[in-house]
């Protein structure tokens, strides 16, 4: 099947070539290892074929029966060395591919992990996932088996084009246009059939598109009793995927037995020209008869390096969509700021300790600032790319332990405002500080730590709803889990579900309800317990009652801290200390509930229902 | 498995007929060029008749064109059928797909779905496509040889039932064995992929908490698990290269030792002895090849049996209704209702509802987050079953009537609104597939659409991308409210399509629903009380029971928890 999977040629195939090879090069004696046995099976191959006619010739015919059994023995034992080398090579390179794979899978994971939100926003997650998929998928396919065959290959080419060549130089001229025919038309048609190939590949597109749109919407699809008509147009779609991936098949099918008909053809041409050579007295009838036999044998090695190449060839243009990726740069992080744990001494002064005090604040050049969780914005200026400016000079400042609401519609730019605070973004002007300190200065893991977030759409991991709960805090007690549950008020829910907090999530938590889920983003939240807390829209999907029924948890939970809150439903903003009102990129009303009531600008028609929020 | 599939193939059989002809002849050719090149060497060159050399050379190259003409037959007949059995199979998946009850969809996630229907069937229609010429070939070709060798001595070839067997018996331990290791690497492949998908679903999560090194940590094991599997997997699968080789290279010895004292015992011809050689060669090549095709199915059999979970999942809502009954005035009963949605949960999701909708009301149901709200909602249309109790409409059991027309009376708005890519227009066709620029535009004022539609510059004509990411919440929630009312159905359900909305336009599209289309029953899910609070009547749903059922003062005066939403409503939104 994986016959066809080539004809996808890399851009850069030299310099892919080594970077694969450089994956390779951690394993050099494995490979050399593999290397050689694959030369001493194949030398066995020939050599055994070619030991043929002399044992017959030299001892069967003359009745030799102890040189026969020496012959036997002798070849048995090179036999079996053959044998043994390929059983040899084939188990240390599926071995060792493995390995390669499993480098190359960490690596990519590794620096998945390392990059910036701006590229997740401009790939699409199904393009990520087709490289730990497809792509590592051909570059083990070649490995496992590419490696070895291509070599194998290759020597048993060289040996039969060597035996050619010495057994006869004239008729030797007719294999080689032959096989420049082969090579002329391998070219010819993998172009062609690249052609089919690219067409179809455009139908695949087109019919997953189709079908993902259909399965996802198949609610309303039987809401609105649309099945005949869907079904017409998938119909003519499959249609023309199959057409299109037929005539690529069907052309790049051609490539085995086209070789394999030229290499008749050049047989029989050379059997013909041999016999009148024979005949000429050019040529001896044995010399004649062993030359076709390896003219014949001449297509087989042919068509796996064919085979061979366009695998590597499919691998490499795997390896190079990897390799852009891994080259793609990773989040920038000079900050040399630290956060770590104080103790505050007799004097009132901060000393650095390991045991969890309660305490934290920033080490910058020794000097300790306490953490207090003071954010000010200055003129901040930000634009997803360079054209469009998502955010026109913000400033804004929120002080220890004050609640700041955004409200706005969608696109206004409150999710970016509160993304810039951990940098997921970098701003192109204007600054935001912590504490007093440049976040910029603040070593990006250690900023993040500081934040808790807690987002609308709810992103669980496979795991028991404990494992979910102290993602927010590794080191969590058991106690602290419950006691954040409880804060969250998901503790109830938790208790009535048949194994409690050992119960399993799959698939991003799919057995709970949104609200359900929700309450664990917040327990997770609660479990870091961080000076300042992001909330996007956390609340949005729990129904007025039972958000009336965690309040009071949110109110412990936003006690003391910095809160940045962006909510749909204005009554979990309206005890926020300042809330700000954006639109484009800019905020256009700021001050508390009352003040904007009072405005009655933005704030008041939103609140009073004259204006719509998304 | 392979049966099921063959039925698949319908018309394109043919084309795998032609093929294997195809191949038939091919080996046919393959087999006689030798013999008349040995005709050249032994006649022509013998007898030293150049004409005669010409001659068959000359047959030779036809020949060698004839089969050229055939390989390239093979190549297209193969494809005709590999891709039209795969084209059959979508097919077919996509129709089971269509007429899967929600909870049948439910079974499969969506991403499971698409992969069963693309890259599951190219792995099958590869399958046919490269198999079926060593299939066809390897017997002809073990047959002949066979046939062949016993002819030229059958002592010698005595030494075939025990080689063969010996080959057959390794490769059949190679292939029982290694199946069930494909098994455990397949999970181990979807653990990896489940971890790298979560990873980047929830990359702000990771982020956030700074858990890099611990995803990394994660990831690690897993990885560790898939490279221990696969290299068990893999290193047993290549076995059958050098099992092949030691039987191959043991039955050559067997043969020139036994033959050679044949030779010298009984004076068998050296010519035989050579042909012979070649034949063993052959048949165990043969062998090979199946071997082959073997291992290439058994790692295509677990996408088969992927696809045959679809086609063979059971659907568990059956249009049986033939009468032409259909829904008159929109009356709807729940009848002792309950329902869960997989038979062995403990727990029932909506419990013994009993509840009476009368044509042209409008009710509204309010209730907490995983209250059942949609689920009561989605027994209307049949969407799921009810476990126990009945659900009559108009008198008659749902199940009475046929789902077309079931459905054609009931128009829901779903919770998530999904909007098609094409025009507003082709989108607004889905309620009628004939509607006019008129019937279009009052849905949509009905539905407070029609007046952004009419501000975007191509109107009515814009094309949505998919999914409608280029509107807000609230237009696409518009736009799928006048798609139900284009429908023009009996009973018109919106569960929860106007949070998005504002309160003031929310109160357009009431009261256009109440003037405009007064004998619809309206069933109204919400979570604003604004939203029902001039309904007919509305119910409270507490945990999968009808907690009360009453108009907006009755409850406010005696339902607690009524009380409870209101006033959490009144300090916020609400005014």
């Amino acid at each position: 099947m994986a016959r066809y999977i080539g004809y996808k040629k890399p851009k850069n195939t030299k310099k892919t070539l080594l970077r694969l090879l450089s994956y390779m090069g951690r394993h050099k004696i494995s490979l050399v290892i593999v290397g050689i046995l694959v030369v001493i099976g194949s030398l066995a191959n020939i050599m055994g074929t070619y030991l043929l006619k002399p044992v017959i010739n030299n001892y069967i015919l003359p009745g030799d029966l102890e040189g026969l059994a020496g012959m036997v023995a002798a070849m048995g034992v090179m036999y079996g060395l053959g044998a043994t080398a390929t059983l040899g090579y084939n188990r240390l390179m599926v071995k060792t591919s493995q390995k390669i794979i499993r480098e190359i899978r960490k690596d990519l994971f590794n620096h998945t992990q390392s990059l910036p939100l701006s590229y997740f926003d401009s790939h699409t997650h199904g393009d990520l996932m087709s490289h730990f998929t497809n792509d590592v998928d051909t570059i083990q396919e070649a490995l496992n088996n590419s490696f070895t065959l291509l070599i194998q290959s290759f020597i048993t080419t060289v040996g039969t084009m060597v035996m050619i060549v010495v057994l006869s130089f004239r008729l030797s001229l007719i294999v080689l246009v032959s096989m420049g025919f082969m090579f002329l038309f391998i070219r010819f048609n993998g172009k062609r059939s690249r052609k089919y190939f690219v067409e179809q590949q455009k139908n695949l597109g087109e019919l997953n598109g189709f079908i993902e749109e259909m399965v996802a919407g198949q609610k309303v699809e039987k809401v609105f009793n649309h099945e005949e008509k869907d079904f017409e147009e998938f119909c003519r779609k499959n249609e023309k995927l199959r057409q299109a991936s037929t005539n690529a098949l069907a052309y790049s099918g051609l490539m085995v037995p086209v070789v394999v008909s030229i290499s008749y053809l050049n047989y029989a041409v050379s059997a013909c020209i041999g016999g009148l050579f024979a005949l000429a007295g050019l040529m001896d009838i044995g010399s004649l008869s062993s030359y076709l036999v390896y003219v014949r044998q001449s297509a087989m090695p042919i068509n796996q390096c064919t085979q061979q190449v366009n695998f590597l060839l499919a691998a490499l243009s795997g390896a190079e969509r990897i390799f852009e990726m891994m080259d793609e740069k990773p989040e920038v992080d000079e900050g040399k700021v630290t956060l770590c744990r104080v103790k505050e001494e007799a004097d009132g002064s901060l000393v650095p300790c390991r045991e969890r005090s309660g305490h934290w604040a920033w080490m910058d050049q020794g000097r300790l600032i306490p953490l207090k969780g003071d954010v000010r914005f200055h003129h901040v200026v930000f634009g997803y790319n360079e054209k469009k400016r998502v955010l026109n000079d913000i400033s804004l400042f929120a002080k220890p332990g004050q609640k700041i609401a955004f409200v706005g519609s969608t696109g206004a730019g409150k999710t970016t405002i509160i993304n810039l605070i951990n940098r997921f973004y970098e701003i192109q002007g204007g600054s935001i500080t912590y504490d007093g300190i440049d976040i910029t200065r603040i070593r990006k893991a250690d900023l993040r730590r500081s934040l808790g977030l807690v987002l609308q759409d709810t992103h669980l991991f496979t795991g028991t709803i404990r494992d979910n709960i102290r993602y927010g805090n590794l080191e969590a007690s058991e106690e602290e889990i419950v006691n954040a549950a409880k804060i969250a008020n998901a503790h109830s829910f938790i208790r009535r579900l048949p194994n409690g907090y050992d119960t399993m999530l799959t698939s991003d938590g799919a057995n709970l309800s949104q609200g359900q889920r929700q309450l664990l983003a917040i327990a997770r939240a609660a479990v870091a317990s961080p000076p300042v807390l992001v909330l996007d829209e956390a609340t949005s999907s729990i129904d007025t009652r039972t958000e009336r029924l965690i309040e009071k948890g949110m109110d412990a939970l936003m006690e003391n801290r910095t809160v940045f809150v962006i909510a749909h439903r204005l009554s979990t903003v309206r005890n926020s200390k300042a809330i700000m009102v954006l639109e484009q990129g800019s905020i256009i009303e700021r001050g508390s509930h009352e003040e904007l009531l009072e405005q009655k600008g933005r704030y008041y028609k939103l609140y009073t229902g004259q204006f719509e929020l998304e | 498995m392979f049966r099921r599939f063959y039925e698949y193939m319908k018309d394109y059989r043919r084309f795998g007929l032609y093929a294997c002809l195809c191949v038939g002849f091919e080996v046919v050719f393959e087999l006689i060029i030798p013999l008349v090149m040995a005709d050249i060497i032994d006649i022509g060159v013998a007898t030293g008749n150049r004409a005669y050399i010409v001659e068959k050379g000359v047959q030779m190259c036809i020949l060698a064109l004839l089969s050229l003409g055939l390989g390239m037959l093979y190549s297209r007949f193969a494809a005709l059928c590999g891709q039209g059995l795969g084209a059959e199979i979508r097919k077919a998946e996509y129709a089971k797909i269509q007429s899967f009850s929600f909870s049948n969809t439910d079974h499969f996630t969506t991403s499971s779905l698409v992969t069963r229907l693309t890259s599951d069937v190219t792995v099958i229609q590869n399958a046919v496509t490269t198999g079926l010429r060593p299939l066809v070939r390897a017997p002809i070709m073990m047959l002949t040889a066979l046939f062949l060798s016993f002819a030229i001595n059958a002592r010698l070839a005595v030494i075939f039932l025990i080689a063969a067997p010996l080959l057959g018996a390794a490769l059949f331990y190679i292939i029982s064995h290694v199946r069930p290791l494909y098994g455990r690497m397949q999970r181990a492949i979807d653990m990896v992929n489940r971890i790298v998908q979560e990873n980047l679903t929830a990359i702000r999560v990771v982020k956030a908490y700074v858990r890099e090194d611990y995803e990394k940590e994660k990831f690690d094991h897993v990885n560790m698990e898939l490279q221990t599997v696969s290299e068990r997997a893999f290193g047993l699968a290549c076995m059958n290269m050098p099992a092949m080789q030691y039987v191959m290279y043991g039955t050559i010895l067997a043969i020139l030792w036994f033959g050679g004292n044949l030779i010298y015992v009984n004076g068998m011809e050296v010519g035989d002895l050579t042909g012979f050689l070649s034949y063993v060669l052959q048949v165990l090549n043969s062998l090979m090849m199946i071997s082959n095709v073997f291992m290439m199915l058994t790692r295509s059999m677990a996408s088969g049996r992927r696809i045959l979970e679809v086609l063979d999942e059971e659907i568990d809502i059956k249009d049986e209704a033939s009468g032409n009954l259909s829904v008159e005035r929109g009356d709807v009963v729940f009848d002792h209702v309950s329902f869960k949605y997989k038979e062995d949960a403990k727990e029932f999701v909506l419990s013994d509802v009993d509840l009476h909708i009368r044509p042209g009301q409008t009710v509204g149901i309010i209730g907490g987050t995983g209250s059942a709200k949609s689920t009561l909602v989605q027994l209307i249309p049949r969407l799921y079953e009810a476990t126990a109790g009945t659900v009559y409409l108009d008198g008659h059991p749902v199940k009475e009537y046929s789902l077309k027309h079931l459905r054609d009376a009931v128009a829901m708005v779903l919770q998530k609104n999904t909007l098609f890519s094409g025009t507003i227009e082709e989108n607004l066709r889905w309620g009628k597939e004939d509607a006019t620029q008129e019937e279009m535009e009052t849905a949509c004022k009905i539905a407070g659409a029609h007046e952004f539609v009419e501000r975007f510059p191509d109107g009515y004509s814009t094309y949505l991308e998919q999914g409608g990411v280029n509107l807000s919440g609230g237009q696409k929630q518009r736009l799928c409210i006048a798609r139900a009312i284009l429908k023009n159905p009996k009973i018109l359900i919106l569960d929860d399509s106007t949070s998005a909305v504002d309160t003031a336009t929310e109160a357009g599209i009431r009261e256009g629903l109440k003037s405009m289309l007064p004998d619809m029953t309206k069933i109204i899910i919400a979570q604003r009380i604004s939203s029902v609070s001039h309904a007919d009547q509305i119910v409270i749903m507490d945990d999968g029971k009808v907690h009360a059922v009453g108009t907006h003062e009755e409850l406010l005066a005696s339902d607690s928890i009524y009380q409870e939403i209101y006033h959490s409503q009144q300090e916020g939104v609400g005014l």
